[in-house]
């Protein structure tokens, strides 16, 4: 499985992530800076990592969602494949469309830098597949705009689809319903606040989340050996 | 050339911590008679006349100066000098 980790002006954990697939979770990875819309032939899976992406200029994420890669990614997203994004990439992904809801300036207005608790809610997911139902796993966060908002009939919807992979047990944030990741309705499209990439070696901490990385290599190689 | 002046601002509803913490120091400097404040965005733009200018000014707003999820908008538009 073959990942691009799309750079924007202002990514700043794009190196965790490509360390994170590349050498602890084993796959093909490369860097591409978001100008270089061709490097994306070719490529199975997207990585859109933290930071802040044109400054957060505006609101986070906005200015990135009209860049001519996200264009490129919403093609790459329409046929099925998979997109993952982390912190200001999701974000991004909310200011595209590609997932529903907001992410907004934490309830208590601080910047938050420290390990969280979540709940896998659902490991029927492309990226979950390795982790137990409820299980527990520790993340860093590290945002100052990640309570995630939507409205009521979204958020029915979310629940109706199980679209809720991750909670916070502490909610740090004040997102609605303890939402730290979302997937879209067709489950290709996953989006979270938490930073798996900063927990895949114990010597960061805790390596609960390579096993997210793992998941996603695992499930393209058996769709792929289907699809053959 | 026309003004325009965008203003946008959260939803009813929708939490605004920025606007309890002005609220909450406008209480601690002795102002209790503040109830709520709410944070927005005001936005100028200089804007060449031409046809449909409201109609793009709406889609500006939709496509990227507001965030439709969480944030209203309303506009003004003035002739400049």
């Amino acid at each position: 499985m073959k990942f691009a980790v799309i750079v924007f002006p202002g990514s700043n954990c794009d190196r965790d992530m490509y360390h994170a697939v590349k050498e602890v979770a084993g796959a093909e990875a490369e860097l591409v800076w978001y100008t270089e819309t061709d490097k994306l032939e070719g490529v199975d899976g997207i990585l859109l990592p933290g930071g802040f992406s044109y400054g957060d200029y505006l609101r986070s994420g906005s200015m990135a969602s009209t860049s001519d890669v996200m264009h490129k990614i919403r093609e790459h997203a329409a046929k099925g494949k998979p997109v993952l994004g982390v912190c200001n990439g999701f974000q991004i992904l909310t200011e595209s469309g590609l997932l529903p809801g907001a992410l907004m300036r934490n309830k208590h207005l601080s910047f938050m830098c420290h390990q969280e608790e979540l709940v896998v809610e659902d490991n029927q997911t492309f990226f979950t597949s390795l982790y137990e139902k409820k299980e527990v796993v520790r993340f860093p966060i590290a945002h100052g705009e990640g309570s995630y908002f939507c409205d009521e009939a979204t958020l029915k919807e979310l629940q109706a689809n199980n679209q809720i992979v991750f909670t916070y047990k502490n909610n740090p944030n004040g997102s609605i319903e303890n939402i730290a990741g979302i997937r879209n309705k067709q489950g290709n499209v996953l989006g979270m606040m938490p930073h798996p990439e900063r927990a895949v070696e114990e010597l960061l901490g805790s390596d609960d989340g390579l096993k997210l990385f793992k998941s996603m290599i695992a499930n393209w190689r058996d769709s792929y050996a289907i699809n053959a | 050339m026309k003004k325009v002046t965008v203003y946008i601002t959260l939803k009813p509803g929708v939490l605004d911590p920025q606007g309890k913490a002005i609220q909450e120091s406008l209480q601690s400097l002795g102002y209790q008679e503040v109830e709520d404040a709410r944070v927005g965005k005001f936005i100028e733009l200089q804007v060449e006349e031409g046809p449909n200018i409201e109609e793009r000014i709406t889609e500006m707003c939709d496509r990227l100066l507001a965030n439709p999820v969480i944030e209203n908008y309303q506009f003004d538009l003035e002739g400049v000098k």
